[in-house]
């Protein structure tokens, strides 16, 4: 059993998806039971596969017994069981949120819900070049359907924009993934680091334009500044549980740069290695200091959490683009962090603008909130862990960020790193002051939130000072995923030189 | 043959590439096909051209990539289902917004906004 284990996330979602599909019209109390079962188990096993990752132990799983380079494998390491945890837990708080009715407002819910996490754990577990455009494609299309999920004006035109700069995205995905095939022979990762280290010289033009082309892809994914426009319009108008679920996929982006430059393009790539480097780190500054521009302009919270989101992407990156060691471990605390704030966020501006009525999220005066008290706290919560004020999560993850930064990487990354906590702080305290202090005139007449509602947001923004609490052992744990990323001869050496534990 | 292979390949993402670009939803999903078809053909070459090769391997020295082929059966699969869903979709937008410009807004209508 305990060798299937891997290969778990990625049928379980598949398999509950598929029979939530099915037509179960009216048995709204089914889907939920199942939908919310089905990933507190995935988060179960998460845990398991987290457990067995942390020794340092990097496991295999080759489909249908096809061993490496030939056939398809998911690979654990310590980087992708915490991501497959961190999107159980995201995704344990949405569904939770979503069972407060807004499952029931369009088709299919929680059937494309699972889906979609079907999608986002195997692209985290894949160790193949193909199949990781197969899973990006899986978690698209349900992004996709769920993004439409309730219907509506806004919704329909953020889709159109998202769905054609996604279909471009993928045509650039598989030329990249075929000149890379083209020049190397093989599409297993692991693979293909090997042999670009036998590369003949002629070929390293052609491996040089693949690698490049797929930063433009993850970037897209990633949200990084020339291709970003399509986030913040498509994350507003997303329903509040998918929005939430939508802070992990510019992750997935994220996680696939770390993962094919550090595995693919490392040290013993020779003078291919690292040159996504200078990109990265010059980008995200620039999407840092845009940004923040954004944050501070947006009118409306959902589209201020959306440049939120953005802020924390060009955090991101900026540590992949620094490239050390410290720097890897210090933003895998920073992503769990931001990951699970910012979903809880865009959870809570929906109960806000639940209870405001006709004004909703937009930052004016309205009504005054039914439970404006808990609103508030939360709120509070939310945008000092979000805008990295000590006690809660954030500070830790900046601080080490700031701390990983190199002398000459310094004068870049303090000044805009520390104004974009500015620019939170300000936008978040002048929308929450304008939400719970100056409409206080008129009637209430929101109606009580449900139960719901209420335990989704608090799962996922009580994670903030559990991560502070626990900052000691996250971090060692993320240290030493760090420190396995840089050594891509144990991933080599575990997948083609061992027999494995292949069933 | 190679050049003519290329040049298809050019030409087709070539119009692929514009038809995207261009204002309304009807062009933009040719467009998208365009680009698919060239992607398809992009992936086929990948493996390097050749003629007279076995299919399956028997003992001959001579023979096709097979894996080539099996990654534009799936890219044709995906592709195929995403177009159906772009195709809808801009169904759906045509209908609740009451015209096809991928922003959702007529033309002449932005021109005044402008204004």
């Amino acid at each position: 059993m305990m060798q299937h284990l891997i290969v778990l996330p990625v049928v379980l979602p598949l398999l509950t998806g598929l029979f939530l599909l099915r037509s179960l019209r009216g048995r709204t109390r089914l889907k939920r039971v199942l939908g919310v079962t089905s990933t507190g188990l995935l988060t179960l096993v998460a845990v398991a596969l987290l457990m067995r990752a942390a020794d340092g132990e990097i496991a295999y799983y080759a489909l249908g017994g096809w061993q490496p380079p030939f056939g398809i494998v998911l690979v654990l390491d310590r980087l992708s069981a915490l991501m497959v945890l961190l999107t159980a837990v995201l995704a344990l708080g949405c569904v939770i949120f979503a069972c407060g009715g807004d499952d029931e407002k369009g088709s299919n819910f929680h059937g494309l819900f699972q889906l979609q996490l079907m999608g986002i754990n195997g692209a985290f577990l894949t160790g193949d070049l193909f199949n990781l455009f197969v899973f990006f494609e899986v978690l698209l299309l349900a992004s996709y359907a769920l993004l439409l999920h309730g219907g509506g004006k806004s919704r329909i035109q953020a889709a159109v924009h998202y769905v054609v700069l996604n279909l471009a995205g993928s045509a650039l995905f598989l030329i990249a993934v075929g000149t890379l095939y083209g020049a190397t022979g093989t599409l297993n990762m692991a693979d293909m680091a090997v042999r670009l280290g036998q590369l003949p010289a002629e070929r390293a033009g052609l491996v040089t334009a693949g690698a490049l082309m797929l930063l433009v892809v993850f970037g897209l994914k990633s949200a990084i500044l020339p291709l970003y426009f399509w986030l913040p319009r498509a994350y507003a108008a997303a329903p509040a549980p998918v929005a939430a679920l939508f802070a992990i996929m510019t992750k997935v982006g994220i996680y696939a740069i770390l993962r094919v430059y550090s595995l693919v393009f490392g040290e013993q790539a020779g003078d291919l290695a690292g040159l996504e480097q200078p990109w990265v780190w010059w980008l995200s500054l620039a999407t840092l200091a845009i940004a923040t521009a954004g944050v501070l302009a947006a009118r409306d919270l959902r589209l201020l959490i959306a440049y939120l989101v953005l802020v924390s992407v060009g955090t991101l990156l900026a540590g992949v683009g620094m490239g050390s060691v410290e720097a890897t471990a210090s933003l895998l605390y920073y992503l769990l962090h931001t990951t699970l704030v910012t979903g809880g966020l865009f959870l809570l501006a929906e109960m806000i603008g639940l209870q405001r009525g006709k004004a909703g999220t937009r930052i004016v005066k309205g009504k005054p909130l039914t439970q404006g008290g808990l609103l508030a706290l939360l709120f509070l919560a939310g945008a000092v862990a979000v805008a990295g004020l000590p006690p809660l999560s954030g500070a830790i993850g900046k601080a080490l960020l700031l701390n990983a930064a190199t002398p000459d990487q310094q004068p870049w990354l303090w000044p805009l790193l520390l104004a974009s906590g500015l620019a939170a702080m300000i936008a978040l305290s002048r929308a929450g002051s304008t939400f719970f202090w100056r409409s206080q005139s008129g009637e209430r007449h929101g109606e009580r939130l449900p139960r719901h509602h209420w335990a989704g947001v608090g799962l996922l923004l009580a994670t903030s000072p559990l991560l502070v609490a626990l900052a000691g052992p996250v971090s060692d744990y993320t240290r030493a995923t760090a420190d396995q990323l840089a050594r891509p001869d144990a991933v080599v050496d575990a997948l083609l030189h061992d027999a494995g534990d292949a069933p | 043959m190679e050049s003519l292979y290329a040049i298809t390949t050019g030409v087709l993402s070539a119009c692929g590439l514009y038809l995207m670009l261009r204002g309304r939803t009807f062009p933009v999903v040719v467009g998208l096909t365009l680009l698919s078809y060239a992607v398809n053909l992009f992936l086929f070459s990948m493996g390097g051209l050749t003629t007279d090769g076995a299919t399956i391997i028997d003992g001959v020295r001579d023979y096709a990539d097979p894996l080539p082929q099996a990654l534009v059966l799936t890219a044709i699969v995906i592709g195929f289902a995403m177009t159906a869903f772009a195709v809808i979709l801009s169904m759906r937008a045509r209908g609740d917004m009451g015209n096809d410009h991928v922003d959702g807004r007529k033309h002449e209508e932005r021109e005044e906004s402008h204004r």
